[in-house]
C-alpha cells in the first residue's frame, strides 16, 4: 500500500512577541491507505499543530521553516486557496475535541452537514437537507429529520460530536483527522463515540488519524502510534510493540503513568472504630432560572436535585473516592461538605461533632480542620498573588502560627509539596500546571486540616504530572495522617488511592464499598457500564496476535 | 502578570505605539496646561475691543475673539478646565461604580437585584440628557457637572465589574478563600478586586475621552464652565456666530480639542492592547 | 412560535423600569429650589391660578401623595405648566417629537451604513493598511466632539459650497432628507467610530472561533464563511450595543439640534433649562428616557430573532 499522506521533516514556528516559539521540529510520519494512525502525546508535544498542519489549518504567525506534507502526491503546504477548498472536505476532513464551540450556535445542524455540499457538490439546499438527514441517521442520531431542523445547543456533547463527525464525511473524504475527538465527553459517551468511529470506518473504508492524551483510547483504535513529545517525533512503531516494548524513555515513563497501570498504595493502616467524618442523608437542590420575573408570576421553582439522600462514612486516616460522570452531583457533595454551598437537609459531623451547614456558622476550629483542594490549576490561585503570599494569607488569617514563624513555616510547606524555595517570589500566573496545583496542596495544608476533599485535581493535569502529583497526595496521606476524600471521573485514580469508593449517578449513591469490591465485582448496573467503558490499556502479552489486527477486532464490544 | 528582568525588558519592546505617542500627546496637553502663563504673554480673560476679531498673525498667532481676547492664550488656559473634566469626570465614576459593581456582584442575591434595577433605570435615559437634567436642577458650572457624571456615569463601571465579580465568586481561588474562613471584605479587596479591575482600568481612558466630550458640549450649550473662564467647547460657542468672517474663534479650541481626545484614545487603546496582550 | 410570546410579556416587565424612570423625574423636581408653583407660574400670578395648581399637583399634600398626583398626571398627558411659553408642557412637547424621531432614525440609519461599511472591509483586509486606517480614523474620531463636526459641516457644505440649508425643519419627508441630512450625517459620525470598532473586532474575534476553524476545515470558501456564519455571529453583541447607541444617539441630538437650530426636543430641553423652565426640561428627559426603553425592548425582539437560543 502507498502512503496517502506524508509529513516530511515538518518544522513550525509560531511568532510571538516574546520571540518565536518552536511548534513542531523536524516531525515526520506517515499513513498508509486504509490504515488507522495514533499521535500520543502531552500538552505543548505538537500533536494538534502536526494534524491541523495536514490540511494547512495553521494560524496566521505560524511560520513554517522546513518540511513538506504530501497528500496523494501533492504537496499541501504550496496549495493555493482552490486546491485547498478541494482538499478540505473532499479529500480530507477533520473532527475537533469541543463539539460545543466548533459548531455554529445559529444555524441548524441540518444545514450545517449539508453546506460543504452545496458549496462542494453544487447540490440544492433541499437536496442537501435529505443528504444530511440521511448521514446524521448513519451516525445513529434518532429521530434524525427532526434532529436536523435543531440548533446545537439542544443537543447533547455526544449528539454534537456524531453531528460533527456527520458535516466533516458529507463530501466522502478518504481521510479522517480527530482531533481528542472524546476528551470533553463523558467516559459512556465515549465509549459510544469510538464505537461509531470504529464502525463508519470500516463501512467507508477511512484512513484515520487519531490525535489524543489517551494511551487507552490510542490502544483500543489505532493500528501504529507516533509518539510525540516538545514538538519533536519520539518514536513509531505498531501499537502492540510500543506498548509491550517502548525504546524511549519517556514512552516508558508515560506508561507507567497511567492511573490504571499504578501499583495501588497499601492500605494497611490501623482502623478506628469512631467515624472520623460522617454524611448523614445529605440533599442538595439548585434552583436554575429563578427570576424577578418568574416571581412574579408566581411560576413553581424549578428544583435540581444535585445530591439526593447521601449518606457516607469514614474512618479516620481512610479515603473514599467518589465517581460519577458530569453532573453526578459528586463535586456539589464536596463543596456541601466544604460548606461552600447549603444543602437542604442532611447532617455532616467530624468526630461526633455535628458542623453547621452554612460555612460562616461553623467554628474556626472546625473551618480549619476541613479543608479542599480545587481542580483547576489555572482558577484555583488568585492570579494576582505571589506564591509567598498565596500561602502567608491563611497562616495570618487564621492565626496558625506567631507572624514571626510565617517565613519558616512557608518553607517547611514548599518542602512538603516538594517545591523549589525560588518559586516563593513568583507570580502564580508564572507557573505550571503541576506547580500550581502543589501550591494549592500547600496552602490547603497550611490550615492543618485533619480531611482533605480533593476534587478532581489532577484531570487538568498530563498523565505524566497527574502520576507525581498522585504519589505526593498517597504520601501527604500517609505522612500527616490525613482523612481523604477524593472526588474523580478516573476509576483509575481512585484505584490507586482509595479503599473506599462511592459511585454517583445523578445525584443518588449507586453503589458504595470497598474499592476492590465494587471495580471487580460490580453489583449495579451502572456501575458495570462506567467500567465497560473505560478504554482498556493492558500490556498485551506475547501471545501470537498479529500486530495491526488485534486492538480494533478486540475492542468491538458492544457498551 | 508583572514581572522584571528580561520580561520586563520584553513588555517595553512590545509597548503598543499607540500607547507611546497617546502617552506623549497626553502628557504634553498636561504640561500646556501647567506652564499656561509661561507660554503666553496675555491675559486669556483681558477684554479689548480694539483690537476684537483680528485674524491670526504676528502679534496674535491665532487671532482675537469679538471682544478682543488673545485667542492662544484662551485654548492654553482652557487645557487646565478640560483636563479637569477629563480626570475629575471619570474619578468619582469610577470610585461609586466599583463599590456598587463589587457589592452587587460578590453578594448577588436580592442586594444585587435591587442595585440593578437602580442601574437599568439609570441607563433608561439617555446619558447626555440625564447629566443636563441634574445639571438644570444644580445649576451650571464645573461643581455640578462632576456631580451630575458622577450619578449617571457609575454605571458603565459597576457593569464593568459586577460582570467580572459575578465569575470571579464561583472561581476557585474565591471559593478555596471562602474555604479557608476568610470574610467577605477580606475576599472582595484582596482576591476579587485586583482581578476584576482590568476591564475598568482599559475603559477609564476612552470614558475621559467621553468625559471631555461631555463637558465641552455643556460648554458650548452654556451649561458648562461660565464665561469668562475659557473652556474649549464655550470658546467654540463663542465663534459659532463669527464662522464665515472670523474662522479662527472656533477653529482653534476645536482642534485642541481633537488633539488632546486623541492623546487620550490612543493612550487608552494601547493600554487596552497591552493589558489584554498580557493576560 | 413559543419562543416569542415574551413579545406580550416583555412591555408588563417593563411597567417597573417606567416607573422608576418617573421616580427620579420627580425626585428631580422635588429637589428644584424654589416653590414648584412660581416656577409653573411665574412671580406674577394670581391667588386663584396659586389655588388651582396647588390642587391639581397635590402640591399641599405629603410627598409620596405628590408623586401619585405626578404619576396619574403624566399618564393622562399633563406634564405641568411652562412658564416660558405661558402654557401647558405637553402642547409644547408634542409638536417637537418628529424633527427628533426623525433625525434620530436618520442618523441610526446613515451610522449603520458606515459602521457595516468600514467594519467588514476592515475585517475581510485584515492586518493590511486598510484596516491600520480604519483602525486609527474609528480611535481618533471618537473625541471629536459632534458639534464642532457639525460646525465644520455647516462651514463645508453650506457657507462655502452653499449645498445644504444651514437650520430648520421641513414640511415634508423629501423635504427633510435635504434639510436633516447634515445633523443626521453629525450624530451618525459621532456613533460610528465606537460601533466600527466594536463590530470590527467582533469579526475578528468570530472568524478566528472554533466553528469557523471547522468550516475551514471543510473546505468552506472564506468568503462563504464570512457571509453566512461569522457575520450573523457577529451581529448580536452589536445588536445587544444597539440599544446603548440609540441612548447616545438621543445625547447627540440635544447638541446637534442646538447647532442647527432644528426645532426637535433637544432644543426645547437646552431651552427650558437655560430659562428655568423646569418642569419643561423634567417632561422632555422623562419622554427620551421612555424613548429608550421602547428602543431597547426593539433590541431585544431583534436578539430573539437573530439568536435562537435566546428565551425570554
Amino acid at each position: 500500500m502507498s502512503d496517502l499522506v506524508s509529513v516530511e521533516n515538518l518544522t513550525i514556528d509560531f511568532a510571538t512577541n516574546f520571540g518565536d516559539v518552536h511548534a513542531l521540529r523536524g516531525v515526520s510520519f506517515s499513513l498508509k491507505a486504509g490504515e488507522v494512525l495514533g499521535i500520543v502525546g502531552e500538552s505543548g508535544s505538537g500533536k494538534t499543530v502536526a494534524c491541523r498542519a495536514i490540511l494547512k489549518l495553521i494560524a496566521g504567525n505560524a511560520l513554517v521553516k522546513s518540511g513538506r506534507i504530501m497528500f496523494e502526491g501533492s504537496n499541501v503546504l504550496s496549495m493555493k486557496d482552490v486546491e485547498l477548498g478541494q482538499l478540505r472536505g473532499g479529500q480530507a476532513a477533520m473532527i475537533f475535541q469541543n463539539p460545543s464551540t466548533h459548531l455554529d450556535p445559529i444555524m441548524t445542524v441540518g444545514r450545517q452537514v449539508g453546506e460543504a455540499m452545496v458549496v462542494h457538490q453544487g447540490i440544492s439546499w433541499r437536496q442537501a437537507n435529505a443528504r444530511a438527514i440521511g448521514l446524521l441517521e448513519d451516525m445513529h442520531i434518532k429521530d434524525a429529520p427532526r434532529r436536523a431542523g435543531a440548533y446545537p445547543h439542544e443537543l447533547s456533547g455526544g449528539m454534537r460530536q456524531r453531528v460533527m463527525i456527520a458535516a466533516a464525511l458529507a463530501c466522502e473524504p478518504k481521510l479522517l483527522i480527530a482531533d481528542e475527538p472524546t476528551t470533553a465527553l463523558d467516559v459512556t459517551v465515549q465509549a459510544q463515540i469510538l464505537d461509531l468511529l470504529r464502525g463508519i470506518r470500516r463501512e467507508r473504508k477511512l484512513s484515520v488519524i487519531l490525535v489524543s492524551h489517551d494511551l487507552g483510547v490510542i490502544a483500543e483504535m489505532c493500528d501504529r502510534v507516533v509518539v510525540m513529545k516538545d514538538g519533536a517525533v519520539l518514536e513509531i512503531g505498531s501499537v502492540d510493540q510500543i506498548l509491550r516494548d517502548p525504546a524511549h524513555e519517556y514512552t516508558k515513563r508515560l506508561i507507567a503513568s497511567q492511573p490504571s497501570l499504578m501499583t495501588p498504595t497499601t492500605h494497611a493502616r490501623p482502623v478506628a472504630t469512631e467515624p472520623h467524618l460522617l454524611v448523614k442523608n445529605l440533599c442538595v437542590n439548585f434552583y436554575p432560572g429563578q427570576s424577578l420575573a418568574a416571581w412574579a408570576t408566581r411560576k413553581p421553582p424549578l428544583i435540581v436535585r444535585a445530591v439526593d439522600n447521601v449518606s457516607l462514612a469514614l474512618r479516620r486516616g481512610g479515603a473514599l473516592g467518589i465517581v460519577g460522570e458530569s453532573g453526578s452531583g459528586k463535586s456539589t457533595i464536596a463543596r456541601a461538605i466544604a460548606g461552600l454551598v447549603q444543602p437542604e437537609q442532611g447532617e455532616i459531623e467530624v468526630d461526633g461533632q455535628s458542623l453547621d451547614r452554612a460555612l460562616r456558622r461553623r467554628r474556626p476550629e472546625q473551618v480549619r480542620k476541613l479543608q479542599m483542594v480545587f481542580q483547576d490549576p489555572f482558577m484555583s490561585l488568585n492570579p494576582a498573588f505571589t506564591v509567598a503570599r498565596t500561602l502567608a494569607e491563611p497562616l495570618l488569617q487564621q492565626n496558625i502560627c506567631p507572624q514571626g514563624d510565617i517565613p519558616a513555616r512557608i518553607r517547611e510547606l514548599m518542602e512538603k509539596v516538594e517545591l523549589p524555595r525560588q518559586l516563593l517570589d513568583r507570580r502564580t500566573t508564572q507557573l505550571s500546571g503541576g506547580q500550581r496545583q502543589r501550591v494549592g496542596i500547600a496552602r490547603a495544608l497550611a490550615l492543618e486540616p485533619e480531611i482533605l476533599i480533593a476534587d478532581e485535581v489532577t484531570s487538568a493535569l498530563d498523565v505524566t504530572i497527574q502520576a507525581q502529583v498522585l504519589g505526593l497526595f498517597a504520601r501527604l496521606r500517609r505522612e500527616l495522617s490525613l482523612t481523604l476524600i477524593l472526588i474523580s471521573h478516573d476509576l483509575g485514580v481512585v484505584r490507586y488511592l482509595c479503599e473506599q469508593v462511592a459511585v454517583m449517578q445523578h445525584g443518588k449513591l449507586v453503589e458504595y464499598g470497598n474499592t476492590g469490591d465494587v471495580l471487580d465485582r460490580p453489583q449495579q448496573a451502572y456501575t458495570r457500564e462506567l467500567i465497560a467503558a473505560i478504554p482498556k490499556l493492558s500490556r498485551p502479552t506475547s501471545s501470537g496476535v498479529q500486530p495491526g489486527d488485534t486492538p480494533l477486532l478486540a475492542a468491538g464490544s458492544e457498551c | 502578570m508583572r514581572g522584571s528582568g528580561p520580561l520586563a525588558m520584553a513588555r517595553l519592546r512590545t509597548m503598543p505605539a499607540t500607547l507611546a505617542i497617546g502617552g506623549a500627546i497626553t502628557l504634553a496637553w498636561i504640561v500646556v496646561a501647567i506652564l499656561a502663563p509661561v507660554l503666553t504673554g496675555f491675559d486669556p480673560v483681558k477684554v479689548d475691543v480694539m483690537q476684537a476679531l483680528k485674524p491670526p498673525g504676528a502679534e496674535h498667532w491665532f487671532g482675537t475673539d469679538a471682544i478682543g481676547r488673545d485667542v492662544l492664550a484662551r485654548t492654553l488656559f482652557a487645557a487646565r478646565y478640560d483636563l479637569a473634566m477629563a480626570f475629575f469626570g471619570v474619578v468619582g465614576p469610577i470610585i461609586l461604580g466599583t463599590i456598587i459593581g463589587l457589592i452587587a456582584g460578590y453578594l448577588g442575591g436580592r442586594i444585587d437585584a435591587a442595585l440593578m434595577r437602580i442601574l437599568e433605570v439609570t441607563v433608561s435615559f439617555p446619558y447626555f440628557v440625564l447629566v443636563i437634567a441634574i445639571v438644570a436642577v444644580l445649576g451650571p458650572g464645573l461643581k455640578s457637572y462632576f456631580i451630575s457624571l458622577t450619578l449617571v456615569n457609575w454605571v458603565s463601571y459597576a457593569r464593568l465589574v459586577r460582570s467580572q465579580a459575578l465569575v470571579l465568586r464561583g472561581v476557585d481561588f474565591v471559593l478555596a478563600a471562602r474555604g479557608m474562613g476568610f470574610g467577605h471584605l477580606r475576599i472582595m479587596l484582596f482576591h476579587i478586586l485586583p482581578n476584576a479591575i482590568v476591564p475598568s482600568i482599559v475603559f477609564v481612558m476612552t470614558d475621559a475621552v467621553l468625559a471631555i466630550v461631555l463637558g465641552s458640549s455643556l460648554g458650548f450649550l452654556g451649561l458648562g464652565v461660565q464665561p469668562p473662564t475659557p473652556e474649549w467647547g464655550a470658546m467654540i460657542a463663542d465663534g459659532q456666530t463669527y464662522l464665515t468672517t472670523a474662522w479662527w474663534i472656533a477653529i482653534f479650541p476645536g482642534i485642541a480639542i481633537c488633539l488632546l481626545a486623541l492623546g487620550l484614545s490612543l493612550t487608552a487603546d494601547g493600554l487596552a492592547r497591552l493589558l489584554n496582550t498580557e493576560s | 412560535m413559543n419562543r416569542f410570546s415574551f413579545v406580550l410579556r416583555r412591555p408588563i416587565q417593563l411597567i417597573p423600569v417606567l416607573l422608576g424612570i418617573s421616580v427620579i423625574t420627580f425626585l428631580l423636581l422635588q429637589m428644584t429650589p424654589g416653590d414648584p408653583v412660581r416656577l409653573m407660574l411665574g412671580p406674577k400670578a394670581s391667588q386663584e391660578a396659586i389655588e388651582f395648581v396647588r390642587a391639581r399637583y397635590g402640591l399641599d399634600q405629603p410627598v409620596p401623595v405628590q408623586y401619585f398626583y405626578y404619576v396619574m398626571n403624566c399618564l393622562r398627558g399633563d406634564f405641568g405648566q411652562s412658564i416660558a411659553f405661558r402654557g401647558p408642557v405637553s402642547g409644547v412637547i408634542v409638536a417637537r417629537i418628529a424633527p427628533t424621531v426623525f433625525l434620530i432614525l436618520y442618523g441610526l440609519v446613515i451610522s449603520l451604513l458606515l459602521t457595516f461599511a468600514l467594519a467588514v472591509t476592515a475585517a475581510r483586509q485584515r492586518g493590511r493598511w486598510i484596516d491600520h486606517l480604519i483602525r486609527l480614523v474609528c480611535v481618533a474620531g471618537v473625541g471629536v466632539p459632534s458639534y464642532f463636526v457639525g460646525l465644520l459641516l455647516i462651514m463645508g457644505f453650506c457657507l462655502r459650497l452653499k449645498i445644504f440649508p444651514v437650520s430648520g425643519y421641513g414640511p415634508t419627508f423629501i423635504n427633510n432628507l435635504g434639510h436633516l441630512f447634515l445633523p443626521a450625517l453629525t450624530i451618525g459620525i459621532g456613533v460610528t467610530p465606537i460601533l466600527a470598532r466594536n463590530l470590527r473586532a467582533t469579526f475578528i474575534q468570530q472568524l478566528d472561533k472554533d466553528y469557523a476553524i471547522a468550516c475551514r476545515s471543510r473546505g468552506l470558501p472564506e468568503s462563504y464563511i464570512f457571509s453566512r456564519h461569522v457575520f450573523w455571529n457577529s451581529l448580536l453583541p452589536t445588536v445587544n450595543l444597539l440599544g446603548v447607541v440609540v441612548a447616545f444617539l438621543i445625547g447627540g441630538t440635544v447638541v446637534v439640534e442646538n447647532v442647527f437650530n432644528i426645532p426637535g426636543l433637544g432644543n426645547l430641553l437646552i431651552r427650558g433649562v437655560l430659562t428655568h423652565d423646569q418642569f419643561v426640561v423634567q417632561a422632555v428627559a422623562l419622554l427620551l428616557a421612555v424613548g429608550v426603553v421602547i428602543s431597547n425592548f426593539a433590541v431585544d425582539i431583534l436578539t430573539a430573532i437573530l439568536d435562537p437560543r435566546v428565551e425570554l
